[in-house]
């Protein structure tokens, strides 16, 4: 693709992108206060000396007393500078409270890339190049028993035989109460279980899209002519075929990506993870809006941005691909 | 595969053309024989949905009889599965959940096509719905599903609570969540298949003879498009059978009353060094379910492929 035009299509997807989180923005707006129940009088349920005159004012503060799409305008407005308002349960801003705890999700997410791909690319490679003997059988196994199995059980099948058991790894936050917050080697031993766990749908995802691709390339004719001119089988297969079989691997990332944001939360639960998923389920169990929404808007966000990153990587990575 | 059929001669050559009439359904069946994982998915899935629609009448044992004698017991002959801190049997509260389990992930994937292939139909169908529905998908598959799911759980629980009661409140609430936030894929899938059908000639000769929309739309490209529908609702009851599994894992499902295999897996986690059996057996059924409808997805797909079958 040309220089121009790749930037002609690089602008559409962002501008594209626009509408998107207007919508998902709308949404999360909708669902939060369309839902029964006043978060104002929830907390200041049972307090004494708390007026009905009071509450108004709470609302009125809050902003609460405006009609909706007047309160939507307000709270878009001021969200896309960054200000989600304030925890009605820490009186701290909400974005900042997430922000505090996004790097131990960020950490999270990028150790189970990292596993999955160490582990499924070449898997998958191996499955391709092997096929028909059992090691093309035990990875096939693997991608379809990591489709298959709750990643939340499997984390509780770990902590109960590594950490329960063997007493061999802790079972849950990121840091041994009183050691050093830069004893990096205390911290890798709290990330290896939820890593591991939040990896396996990817690790069984990645391996058999890769032997699916990987197969397909080594039956293509250009692979059969690098043979037949009498390159080393080796040469053939790494800078011939893997390369191209590499190539869907950039769209398969954008999904992967959406796949962590979700699966964190619940990993993060079952390992008592500090990290934004549990903050965002905390929230939502005390019905601290201004913490929801900006918890779900920035997985948006996120989202948005990695299937924008994976459009445009995938369009550079394949010369052949078109700007719709 | 081919060699063989060139030697047939005389009698067998014969025989191969006068062989009984086949349809299309009747070729997949075929096809999907010969799949031996896929059958014995198949086998697996109908043994667990007749555990748990008539297991509960073979053991009679009560899921909520509450004895302290018998807490958290192993696995014995008296409790399979073992006993709950309560000391309740847990076969018979994983039967009775179980049901449950499988009925959320159907009625999910039910509305998920549903909702699908009615908006994949008009987008592809008329080209001026096309780009708004288009984008409308593009927007929920970006929502967050689970960070959302929860939120919109925790809000609207106690309000359909009050309206359907505890148990059908919770159930339509998951049910819909579940497919609200998973028609996207396959109307992406209707609409492709049905930008390509709406150019063939069969089409355009329904329109001469003077069709109306709707019914070119249900009558002659429809059944078309249903066996990649057929496949990805398959797998999408597995996907939706994990997905009310981490709801409830979250304690965002059923209430304790109804033991679906995820509520059981939330009630076991605070025992899990005394009693790891709880927490065993209803993950291994919420494996077993899944893995069986996967496999039985991939034997659709090859049994529905008219490229596979010769």
């Amino acid at each position: 693709m040309e220089v121009s035009e790749l930037r002609t299509y690089i602008l559409r997807r962002v501008v594209y992108a626009i509408p998107t989180l207007l919508g998902i923005s709308v949404i999360v707006f909708l669902i939060t206060h369309l839902s029964p129940g006043d978060p104002v009088r929830l907390y200041t349920f049972g307090a004494l000396n708390v007026t009905e005159e009071d509450i108004q004012a709470l609302r009125a503060h809050y902003g609460l007393d405006q009609p909706l799409p007047i309160q939507y305008i307000d709270w878009l407005l001021k969200a896309v500078r960054g200000d989600f308002g304030s925890s009605l349960q820490y009186n701290r801003p909400a974005l900042g409270l997430l922000l505090e705890r996004t790097p131990n999700t960020l950490i999270l997410a990028f150790a189970a890339l990292a596993l999955q791909l160490v582990i499924g690319v070449p898997l998958g490679v191996l499955a391709a190049l092997k096929r028909g003997t059992w090691i093309d059988g035990v990875v096939r196994v693997i991608g379809v028993v990591g489709h298959a199995i709750p990643a939340f059980w499997i984390g509780l099948l770990l902590i109960l035989a590594v950490s329960v058991s063997l007493r061999f790894l802790p079972s849950q936050g990121v840091l041994t109460v009183g050691k050093d917050v830069w004893d990096i080697g205390d911290r890798a031993r709290h990330l290896i279980m939820p890593a591991f766990v939040l990896a396996l749908a990817g690790i069984a995802n990645y391996s058999r899209y890769l032997r699916t691709e990987t197969l397909d390339v080594i039956n293509q004719d250009y692979i059969r002519t690098a043979h037949s001119k009498g390159l080393r089988a080796r040469t053939v297969m790494y800078v011939h075929a893997l390369r191209n079989a590499l190539i869907p691997m950039v769209t398969a990332l954008g999904g992967l990506l959406a796949a962590l944001v979700s699966g964190a939360l619940v990993i993060e639960q079952v390992f008592t993870w500090p990290g934004v998923g549990q903050f965002t389920y905390a929230a939502a169990r005390s019905k601290d809006y201004p913490v929801i929404m900006a918890g779900v808007m920035v997985a948006s966000v996120l989202l948005v941005l990695s299937y924008l990153i994976r459009d445009i990587a995938y369009a550079m990575v394949d010369p052949r691909i078109k700007v719709p | 595969m081919a060699a063989p059929a060139t030697q047939l001669s005389g009698p067998a050559a014969l025989s191969a053309f006068s062989r009984p009439a086949r349809s299309l359904w009747g070729d997949a069946w075929h096809q999907f024989r010969r799949h031996r994982l896929a059958m014995a998915g198949l086998v697996s899935l109908i043994f667990l949905v007749v555990a748990t629609l008539l297991g509960p009448y073979v053991w009679t044992v009560s899921t909520s009889e509450i004895d302290f004698t018998q807490s958290l017991l192993g696995p014995g002959f008296a409790h399979p599965f073992g006993t709950d801190d309560l000391g309740r049997d847990l076969l018979a509260r994983a039967m009775s959940g179980g049901r449950v389990s499988i009925a959320v992930g159907v009625s999910a994937v039910l509305l998920a096509i549903t909702l699908g292939t009615t908006i994949g139909s008009l987008a592809g169908y008329f080209g001026k719905l096309d780009n708004p529905l288009m984008r409308l998908t593009d927007v929920f598959l970006s929502l967050p599903v689970l960070p959302l799911l929860l939120v919109i759980i925790y809000l609207f629980k106690d309000t359909l609570r009050q309206l359907f009661g505890a148990e059908a409140g919770v159930f339509i609430m998951i049910v819909s969540v579940i497919g609200i936030l998973n028609w996207m894929p396959v109307a992406r899938l209707v609409r492709a298949s049905f930008l390509s059908l709406k150019q063939k000639e069969f089409v355009e000769a329904a329109r001469a003879i003077g069709d109306p929309d709707m019914r070119i739309i249900i009558k002659h490209i429809l059944p078309n498009v249903l066996s990649p529908v057929l496949v990805a609702a398959t797998i999408g009851v597995g996907n939706a059978i994990l997905t009310e599994s981490t709801l409830s894992f979250l304690g965002l499902g059923f209430p304790p009353d109804v033991p679906t295999w995820g509520r059981l897996l939330f009630d076991a986690q605070n025992y899990l060094d005394f009693a790891p059996h709880w927490a065993l057996f209803p993950g291994l059924c919420i494996f077993v379910t899944v893995l069986s409808i996967n496999f039985i997805g991939d034997g659709l797909r090859d049994a529905l492929d008219p490229r596979k079958s010769s």
